[in-house]
């Protein structure tokens, strides 16, 4: 199969069948409908479903079931819609259930607009639901991206029976590029002896549960959650380095807006100013290496977001404020430009060289 | 080669799908392209645009801010994008639906009265072809076969009889520039 010119929201939807996802419930919400739209046509052609569930809140407890009986399974809203789904994916949490949610983020707070935003940065990587709790989330800048961690996505929630968030915004839901699925061997995953398919005489009943009435022992839980989560962050980090080993600036963003980002970079380099870029993949696990990497050798870091500044206090926390950390956002839909970012470089460097 | 092709209109004029086929047409060249909507609340007669990206290099930001090419189907779409033009670059206007005059002198314009040339071949329809046309003889984006190609591709079996006229619509727009 060669190149196919297709939208963002329908690449993730073709992204998961490759993946072995043969069930969405979800709810159409702009700017992210085709997906569903696309997955409709699509699932019962291999052998899947899909079903618009009455609501978010009922379309992410469907995706509860479907994980207890081990399918790969996925959902997927936009912003208002997810933050609908939150009870539920706690519950995943709680319950260990693998499964990937996507969120094709737009303009907040409220019902908000439906441009592109990334103001959900907070929700889906400080937990979002209640309960001690993290969940691993990727973010693509490009459509090709996307057919990739697709993939990785599900296996990384199988590995460790966790939720996975695909973050992306509305402008990557909603353009075209060209993309290519290549037939990929799938890696070994450990068997969903878990999964509640009843018993055939062979052990106990099969539970999927989150509730521990018992407070030591819902400790020992969480503790078994850490320790889950230790081993993520160890492993599963993800990032691009962009033009960093003689960088002077380093620009921190994700997914579209870095894009954006690194045309003001190829300009500010025109420019003679020596910038940078560090792309988190995985905003939760942060990757922090890249920073204790840089951050005695650069001067500052810019960090651009399509929010009123989320990401920005990891990258301070990686910092450690040994080098300032400046920030740059636009927020309700609207997109920056990469003249705004050039300008913000050229403060940062302190004005025109 | 970077190509950065602004095409703005009515919903429903067509603007999307003109932006596709260049998008396409530049894929099956094996080119790097993107394609990007304008998607508030659009309904027919709203105004709508498409950024398309035809590049040698992989594309970077898939947003516009100043447009190597503008293909404008309206009069708002005129005046909104006419400023944005970068210097050296290309204005295409559908001169049927708009009598804006654009004074810049740092841009090659070209004014097309698409529904006129469309109805001189008999088909209405084919009004964009001619635009588009026009814009690839003017810069070299991509090549006619390559549109041609894509319009088998895009179009369902159905409508593959319009091809021809299509064909001969965007032969009509390139006529124009090299007049």
């Amino acid at each position: 199969m060669g190149k196919v010119l297709m939208k963002g929201n329908e690449v993730i939807a073709e992204a998961a069948v490759h993946a072995g996802c043969k069930y969405l419930f979800s709810y159409p919400i702009t700017p992210q409908s085709e997906l569903v739209a696309y997955m409709a046509k699509r699932l019962p052609e291999v052998g899947g479903l899909f079903l618009q569930a009455e609501s978010e809140v009922a379309a992410i407890n469907m995706v509860y079931g479907a994980a207890s009986a081990g399918v790969r399974v996925m959902t997927s809203s936009s912003s208002p819609g997810v933050s609908l789904k939150q009870e539920g994916i706690s519950y995943l949490v709680g319950s260990e259930l693998p499964a990937v949610v996507v969120n094709i983020m737009r303009g907040g707070p409220g019902l908000g607009s439906i441009q592109p935003a990334q103001s959900d940065y907070f929700q889906a990587t400080k937990g979002g639901g209640h309960g001690d709790y993290q969940i691993p989330v990727y973010a693509p800048a490009t459509l090709q991206e996307i057919v990739d961690l697709m993939r990785d996505a599900f296996n990384l929630a199988d590995r460790y029976r966790t939720p996975v968030y695909i973050l992306g915004d509305g402008m990557l839901g909603q353009m075209m590029e060209p993309v290519e699925f290549k037939e990929v061997v799938n890696e070994e995953l450990p068997p969903k002896d878990w999964a509640t398919t009843a018993t055939r005489g062979d052990g106990g009943p099969k539970l999927t549960n989150s509730l521990f009435l018992d407070p030591a022992e819902l400790e020992e839980h969480n503790n078994h959650l850490q320790a889950k989560y230790a081993k993520i962050k160890e492993a599963e980090v993800r990032y691009e380095s962009y033009l960093l080993d003689d960088a002077d600036y380093v620009i921190v963003a994700y997914g579209t807006v870095s894009r954006i980002a690194k045309n003001a970079i190829k300009e500010a380099r025109n420019q003679g100013i020596k910038v940078g870029m560090i792309r988190p993949i995985t905003l939760w696990p942060f990757p922090e290496q890249p920073f204790i990497e840089t951050r005695d050798r650069v001067k500052g870091y810019l960090t651009v977001e399509m929010s009123a500044g989320q990401m920005v206090e990891d990258v301070r926390l990686a910092v450690e404020g040994r080098k300032p950390v400046f920030f740059y956002g636009r927020t309700g839909g609207m997109v920056p430009g990469q003249e705004e970012i050039l300008e913000k470089i050229i403060e940062m460097a302190g004005g025109e060289q | 080669m970077l190509h950065e092709i602004i095409i703005a209109g009515f919903g429903g004029q067509g603007v999307m799908s003109m932006g596709q086929l260049i998008a396409y047409s530049g894929m099956l060249e094996d080119k790097h392209v993107s394609w990007l909507p304008s998607y508030g609340p659009e309904q027919r007669g709203g105004t709508a645009n498409a950024s398309v990206i035809v590049s040698d290099e992989p594309v970077g930001s898939p947003v516009i801010s100043r447009p190597t090419a503008a293909i404008v189907l309206n009069k708002p779409s005129f005046e909104k994008f006419e400023p944005m033009i970068r210097p050296g670059g290309v204005l295409i206007v559908n001169s049927s639906l708009i009598d804006s005059k654009s004074i810049r002198d740092d841009i090659t314009i070209i004014e097309v009265p698409a529904s006129e040339l469309a109805n001189e071949l008999g088909e209405s329809r084919v009004a964009n072809s001619i635009i588009l046309g026009v814009f690839i003889a003017l810069t070299k984006a991509v090549s006619e076969e390559s549109v041609i190609e894509s319009l088998k591709k895009v179009l369902p079996e159905r409508r593959h009889n319009l091809i021809p006229v299509n064909q001969a619509a965007l032969e009509k727009g390139a006529e124009l520039v090299v007049q």
